[in-house]
């Protein structure tokens, strides 16, 4: 056993593995155990591979790592749990236990090192990759490098997936943002957009529909000097230390900015940004500081729900279903208030599809890594949204928009179906 | 290990994909709902027929092979725990529904089936198939039949084996017979169909099942009843039945289960009450109205300190779906728990209630009872940590006191779980030796080589719950 290995073990919680009763409440739940029937990838099997890890029974090896990245992380397991196992804390983990392992055999892939090292820690950088993507656009590179195959150049998981991202803003819109929007009439709350890392490049018009929003509702918007990349993907990945600087970075950025509220537009963000104290459990120094950020913490669904009524002046006569975000549902616990506000919408029809709340397979970069197992399970849920035969599909949360569109893509619903986030909904109603 | 000549006939009898020999996919299917109890098997292969079934069969049987059938792994026997090793054969491909019968009010299904999604199937169009195990939204039809599963409406309408008509089974040697039918009356020699019910696979794989439907009740009401002591309780439900009602259900939840159901569920029960029970009645809509009222006049006559009716079906069903998370919500307390499932006459509850409490004290153990009053059914369940040896003996001596108390009372060592791995030690205590003999020959007759899950039922070696490594 490597030194490595040791460490690794030494960081599973074993009291919350022998909370797994193996009652297997959580198998129907589980979309990667309804796709395969296999106990292996279901929560139950997985969380009995860890307990094999860490008392020695099993090796960490390329299986067991197979088996902890073709978990979506979705943790609709968590839901499902009658006794509370924390899932998600346990399959983070299982990847840092991985990654541990891996850094000191030195078996790194390059591009995962050169993603989590290099770029996603760095706003300009993914700013600069946004650029690029902006101009390849524009030029109509994008268009013609699916037109001749160029495309083919790129690994095949991310050029299925780039059909799907929108045109995004250029570096000038950009620029122009400006650092504090006021609030109408007399603001009674100073609100801190966490804008994220890619959200901010792919999804910038959202970032700022958001602002408005909040404006209209009362709020003065701080795009807050200094904040990044809360950490998420990261942390799912198995890349703690990574994860625990990025946080570092933004609660201090927050604690300069003096607000009253931190609010997220991106379902994955917000429950990492809303998980920062369980990740200081080694940091002292830090756990105050993160528990008085998280307490912050708030989706905007969740806010806006609770602020004075949005006043609606163009209706929006269409036939919309809901697609939760699992970290919004199964990990923040919030499924009422998108939907409350999608109603508030004069001329509106929610249409509930069957299992809105079971994941669309895009779980973080899980689209990209475990293509098939995603399109498997995209596939299925198109259908369901073909039942409703909703006009709109609303999301509250990039990927699970990115992966909608892909979705719509894939079923041949392109011009009759549109995927879009919940606040950019809102935002056209206004 | 298994030999590779006889892995790759194992590929080439049910395909590629569906032999799982890995460290991860072995180490997934060492374990099931039992807790404590561990074997690893030498493979897992996932058959889509009863033809692929025999083949497998036939092979094991010529190498001497033990076959472990399993279902979804929710039974609390150690009932899918391969401690000989050998094949574990995942029976959840063979999922499909192949008929619903209108007329004979039947359904034929394949033994993968999750219960829940019969019930689904069958209400959809009118139907009732009664039995619903707290597992039943996992759990399948095969698991079920095999252990004979019952459920919360047991009291009325009874249990697995009061609804299984006909099977389709493959026996070691690879023969596929079939018993029974869509007939309900039916005595043409022994009946073969009731043996296979509740054989735990021990005697053969079933490959297809015919169950018996009913009408699906119209209407049903909820009651709950809370009490100051246990004998008033008990004497709740004696009394219910003494006066010629019969409810779809009645459960029972000492204290201690009702603090932490509450804890989970959040139902605002009445913490400082001792027990209460949960009491369902239905069918057409007047005749629910009159008993439950009559129900809730006997509660208030034996000492109920509150008596409420649900209003809704949906207060209703929120009520029995929170007596569903008992097991679940109670794991919540301590690492490891173990739930038995000693049963008595009716006439016998609360004597048998204060026999756990005064076990409980004697050990110094954590335990909460709940279960199906109405069937006399009781649920002991220790909150442990396996990790902690000393405890773990005094649990073994706690149930098996509790058993002996069991069988003194008239009842027996299990209601509904089966005997499995958990308590083959205690099956002579019902049985007898006489009887523990001509089951082993009726198993023989069957098994002639002893592959279909051994080590089970009556290995009866002295062992006791201890993780089995291989
Ligand atoms: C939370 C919880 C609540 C429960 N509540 C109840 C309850 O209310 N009532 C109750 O009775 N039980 C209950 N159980 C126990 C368990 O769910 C039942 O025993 C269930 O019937 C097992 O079904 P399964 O599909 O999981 O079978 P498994 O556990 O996979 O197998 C059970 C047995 O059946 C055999 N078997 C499976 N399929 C076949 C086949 N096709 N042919 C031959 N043999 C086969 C196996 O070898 C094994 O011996 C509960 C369990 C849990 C975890
Ligand atoms: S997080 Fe989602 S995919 Fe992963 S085990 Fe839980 S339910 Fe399954
Ligand atoms: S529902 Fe919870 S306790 Fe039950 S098997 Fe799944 S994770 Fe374990």
């Amino acid at each position: 056993m490597s030194t490595a290995h040791r460490g690794g073990l030494a960081k599973f919680n074993m009291d919350e593995i022998m909370n797994c009763m193996h009652c297997g409440f959580c198998l129907p739940a589980c979309p990667t155990y309804r796709e395969t029937g296999l106990e292996s990838q279901s929560p139950r099997g997985r969380i009995a591979l860890m307990k094999g890890v860490a008392n020695g029974q099993l090796a960490i090896d390329p299986e067991f790592e197979k088996n902890m990245y073709a978990c979506l992380g979705c943790r609709a397991c968590e839901t499902a749990c009658p006794a509370g196992v924390s899932y998600g804390s346990l399959v983070e983990t299982a990847r840092e236990v991985v990654e541990d392992d891996k850094k000191s055999g030195a078996r790194q892939p390059f591009l995962r090192r050169l993603m989590f090292d290099h770029v996603f820690p760095y706003p300009e950088r993914v700013r600069a990759a946004g650029t690029a993507l902006w101009a390849a656009q524009s030029l109509g590179l994008q268009e013609l490098a699916n037109k001749t195959g160029l495309i083919r150049l790129l690994p095949r998981e991310m050029a299925e997936m780039q059909q799907a991202v929108d045109r995004i803003a250029s570096p000038k819109e950009r620029k122009q943002r400006k650092p504090v929007m006021q609030a109408e009439g007399e603001a009674a709350l100073k609100i801190g957009l966490f804008t994220g890392c890619v959200m901010d490049v792919m999804y910038f018009e959202t970032n700022q529909a958001t602002a408005r929003l909040l404006t209209k509702a009362g709020c003065d918007v701080v795009f807050i000097e200094g904040q990044g990349c809360c950490g998420a993907l990261h942390a799912h990945a198995g890349e703690k230390e990574g994860a625990i600087r990025l946080a570092k970075r933004n609660i201090a950025a927050c604690e300069q900015a003096d607000v009253d509220l931190i609010v997220n537009n991106a379902g994955g963000c917000g429950a990492a940004l809303k998980e920062y104290h369980h990740w200081f459990h080694d940091h002292p120094e830090w756990r105050d500081r993160a528990c008085a950020f998280v307490a912050k913490v708030r989706d905007a669904g969740e806010l806006l729900a609770e602020l004075p009524p949005l006043t609606f002046t163009k209706p929006l006569h269409a036939r919309v279903t809901y697609q939760d975000s699992c970290h919004l549902a199964h990990g923040q616990g919030i499924r009422n208030q998108p939907r409350q506000l999608l109603k508030s919408i004069p001329g509106l029809e929610l249409a509930e599809m069957n299992g809105a709340d079971s994941c669309c397979g895009s779980a973080g970069i899980y689209n990209i890594t475990n293509f098939d197992m995603s399109m498997h399970i995209l596939d299925g849920k198109m259908e369901h949204v073909k039942e409703t035969k909703a006009q709109i599909i609303a999301t509250s949360n990039p990927g699970c928009l990115l992966q909608m569109k892909k979705g719509i893509l894939r079923a041949g619903l392109e011009g009759k179906v549109e995927a879009v986030h919940l606040m950019d909904l809102l935002d056209r109603a206004l | 290990m298994l030999e590779k000549a006889i892995r790759d006939e194992l590929r080439a009898i049910v395909g590629e994909k569906y032999v799982l020999d890995t460290p991860n996919e072995l180490y997934a299917y060492s374990y099931d709902a039992t807790p404590i109890f561990q074997a690893m098997p030498d493979a897992v292969v996932m058959p889509a027929g009863a033809e692929e079934v025999a083949a497998v069969l036939k092979l094991a049987n010529a190498h001497g092979i033990p076959i472990v059938p399993r279902g979804s792994g929710t039974n609390l026997a150690g009932g899918t725990i391969p401690v000989e090793g050998g094949i574990v054969l995942n029976m959840n491909r063979m999922n499909q529904i192949y008929e619903i019968d209108q007329q004979n009010l039947t359904a034929t299904l394949g033994p993968g089936v999750v219960t829940a999604d019969l019930h689904a199937a069958v209400e959809a169009v009118g139907l009732f198939y009664p039995p619903d195990p707290g597992s039943m939204r996992i759990s399948t039809i095969g698991g079920n039949l095999a252990q004979c599963a019952g459920g919360m409406r047991g009291l009325k309408y009874g249990v697995t084996k009061d609804y299984i008509l006909g099977l389709e089974y493959v026996l070691p040697s690879g023969e596929v017979l079939r018993c029974g039918g869509k007939n309900m009356k039916d005595v043409a020699g022994y009946d073969m169909t009731r043996l296979l019910v509740g054989s735990e696979g021990t005697l053969a794989v079933i490959t297809e099942i015919t169950v018996k439907l009913l009408p699906l009740p119209e209407s049903k009401r909820t009651l709950v009843a809370y009490y100051t002591n246990l004998v008033d309780a008990a004497k709740t439900v004696e009394k219910v039945i003494a006066d010629k009602i019969i409810p779809a259900t009645i459960e029972f939840l000492d204290q201690s289960t009702m603090k932490v159901v509450d804890d989970f569920a959040k139902l605002g029960l009445p913490l400082e009450m001792k027990s209460m029970l949960l009491i369902e009645q239905d069918g057409p809509a007047d005749l629910v109205e009159q008993d439950i009222e009559r129900i809730a006049e006997i509660a208030r006559q034996q000492g109920a300190a509150e008596v409420k009716l649900a209003t809704t079906p949906e207060e209703g069903a929120k009520l029995l779906a929170a007596r569903r998370s008992a097991l679940a919500a109670l794991s919540r307390l301590r690492p490891t728990t173990i739930l038995e499932d000693a049963t008595v006459p009716r006439s016998r509850l609360a004597e048998m209630v204060a026999e756990v409490e005064r076990i409980a004290e004697k050990y110094q153990l954590h335990i909460c009872t709940f279960g199906h009053a109405g069937d006399g059914n009781l649920h002991p369940t220790c909150m442990t940590d396996e990790r902690d040896q000393e405890e773990i003996k005094r649990v073994e001596q706690a149930f098996e006191e509790i058993f002996h108390a069991a069988i003194r009372l008239g009842g027996t060592i299990t209601g509904e779980h089966g005997v499995g791995m958990a308590k083959m030690n205690y099956l002579d205590l019902k049985a007898g030796p006489g009887g523990i003999e001509l089951m082993k020959r009726i198993k023989a007759a069957f098994d002639p080589n002893h592959i279909m899950n051994p080590g089970k039922m009556f290995a009866g070696s002295g062992r006791r719950r201890v993780v089995v490594k291989r």
